[in-house]
């Protein structure tokens, strides 16, 4: 056995910088799809519950095909579709522009999975909360934004957060919207070094760095924030 | 409530118009007729006391006044205008008219306070200082100015429905409807809210109130309306109900509920 293969660091070191920006490519990307899909997940949400049956069926609809369409696909429809056909061109910069099909990629995808969390969440709300909401003269809106999603958002944080923790770990599929996050740098670099196990272990503690305190944060939301009954 | 209240009040009551009216009301869950043909006037300072066994339609009617439940036939006023169907029509109108919930339905993670502000500041655009000074001055009345920075889960049910009560107040409402208020506490909590409730209706708060408590109807009701099988068999002042009711059902009805 080549002792010397499992302990060599040298390769993570030289390059620690790299590795470095490489991350916080990763950072960028997932911050920005996080938000993103938090604002996006949320209106479709709100659409799902609706009484407008045609706003129903179009969040419906969605949910049914993002959710079902590996996220590689998304990606490569927004880098090969947008970009290349369409020529949707949103930086003349092919990294900037890479950056934001890939943002645009990744919300649109963890969007529907952050919708199913929170209408998960609307249906542990109950059904009083909205009947007082409206009977105070609230709009079906207002009642949906004072009073039921504060609420809804409250139970779903813990799930909430295994969906971004999965989006953290998505991100290293963004290549296929030709953005060069952490991931592309490993295998960068497992083509300059070779397929080293102190390379991929780098990687796999970086991104631990990454979604361990992710997901002790959104643990700890989740009990600062329930709602006593 | 004295003798001479009453009788202000009785007086107050034949002449105020009509506020609510509702004219040959159907509803229906599913195959079940749980609304038959409901005409129904409530004139202005009225206290209307709607009793009956369960599952005879108290409560869905008690609903379809703010159209919390749809009705499937007939007309419901309010103040001379329709029900509206939906909308923003609809959402003014129900802020006219105060709800009073069994499971009292606070808002879970707004503080007492802020339960009673929400309404006016989002829906009347009352400043918020102004609003929260109304506030205070109701939930005084209610006596539970003491809880105000507390969450609903921290208070007594009681308490949590003094607090429900001075929320539907603070849209200063045309009339309120009281669906089963006491119905889910503890027999000491009930006077609490029923004093509240007995104060409201000598103040001149027209009222529609759903409920078991014989004693309130008795004291403050200026109508009694027994409902049973979706329909309104009687309607009659609290005395005469009482000591001599005209129905069979009702008859039957008061006997099972009265001598124990």
């Amino acid at each position: 056995m080549n002792l010397h293969a499992l302990l060599d660091f040298g390769p993570l070191q030289q390059n620690f910088g790299t590795v470095l920006k490489a991350f916080w490519g990763t950072i960028r990307l997932a911050l920005l799809s996080g938000i993103g899909s938090l604002i996006l997940g949320t209106v479709l949400a709100a659409m799902r519950v609706s009484p407008t049956p045609v706003l129903r069926g179009a969040g419906a609809l969605y949910i049914y095909v993002f959710r079902n369409t590996p996220l590689t696909l998304v990606l490569l429809f927004c880098s090969l579709g947008l970009s290349d056909t369409l020529h949707l061109q949103i930086s003349h910069d092919p990294s900037t522009n890479g950056f934001w099909l890939a943002t645009i990629g990744m919300t649109i995808y963890t969007a529907s999975f952050v919708c199913e969390s929170l209408r998960a969440g609307i249906n542990t709300v109950p059904l009083g909360q909205a009947e007082a909401a409206r009977s105070i003269g609230l709009t079906f809106t207002q009642s949906l934004r004072l009073v039921v999603l504060p609420q809804a958002f409250r139970t779903v944080i813990a799930p909430l957060g295994s969906v971004f923790i999965a989006m953290i770990k998505n991100t290293t599929v963004a290549l296929a919207a030709g953005y060069f996050e952490a991931s592309a740098e490993m295998k960068q670099m497992f083509d300059t070094y070779g397929g080293t196990i102190p390379i991929f272990l780098g990687f796999a503690i970086g991104f631990m760095v990454l979604t361990l305190p992710t997901g002790f944060f959104f643990g700890w939301l989740s009990k600062r924030l329930a709602v006593a009954r | 409530m004295t003798d001479t209240g009453k009788a202000a009040q009785e007086a107050d009551v034949s002449g105020g118009g009509p506020l609510v009216v509702l004219e040959n009301v159907n509803k229906y869950f599913g195959e079940l007729h749980v609304l038959k043909d409901i005409d129904l006037t409530i004139h202005r300072g009225e206290v209307v006391v709607v009793i009956g066994p369960s599952g005879g339609g108290k409560s869905t009617l008690c609903r379809t006044i703010n159209r919390l439940e749809p009705i499937d036939d007939g007309t419901i006023r309010i103040d001379g205008h329709l029900l509206p169907e939906d909308g923003k029509e609809l959402a003014q109108l129900r802020a006219d008219v105060g709800m009073v919930f069994q499971s009292f339905n606070l808002f879970a993670h707004k503080t007492i306070l802020q339960n009673v502000t929400l309404g006016p500041t989002k829906v009347k655009k009352t400043p918020a200082a102004e609003a929260e000074k109304y506030a205070m001055e109701l939930l005084e009345r209610v006596g539970i100015a003491s809880q105000a920075e507390k969450y609903p889960a921290q208070l007594s049910g009681g308490q949590q429905q003094r607090a429900a009560i001075a929320r539907a107040l603070a849209m200063r409402p045309k009339v309120m409807l009281f669906d089963e208020p006491t119905s889910a506490l503890d027999p000491e909590m009930i006077k609490e809210v029923l004093d509240v409730m007995t104060n409201l209706a000598a103040e001149g708060m027209t009222m529609v109130v759903v409920t078991h408590e014989m004693g309130f109807a008795r004291a403050s009701a200026n109508k009694v309306v027994f409902m049973a099988d979706g329909q309104i068999v009687e309607e009659n002042t609290p005395e005469e109900f009482f000591t001599n009711a005209q129905s069979d059902r009702a008859k039957d009805f008061l006997s099972k509920i009265l001598t124990h």
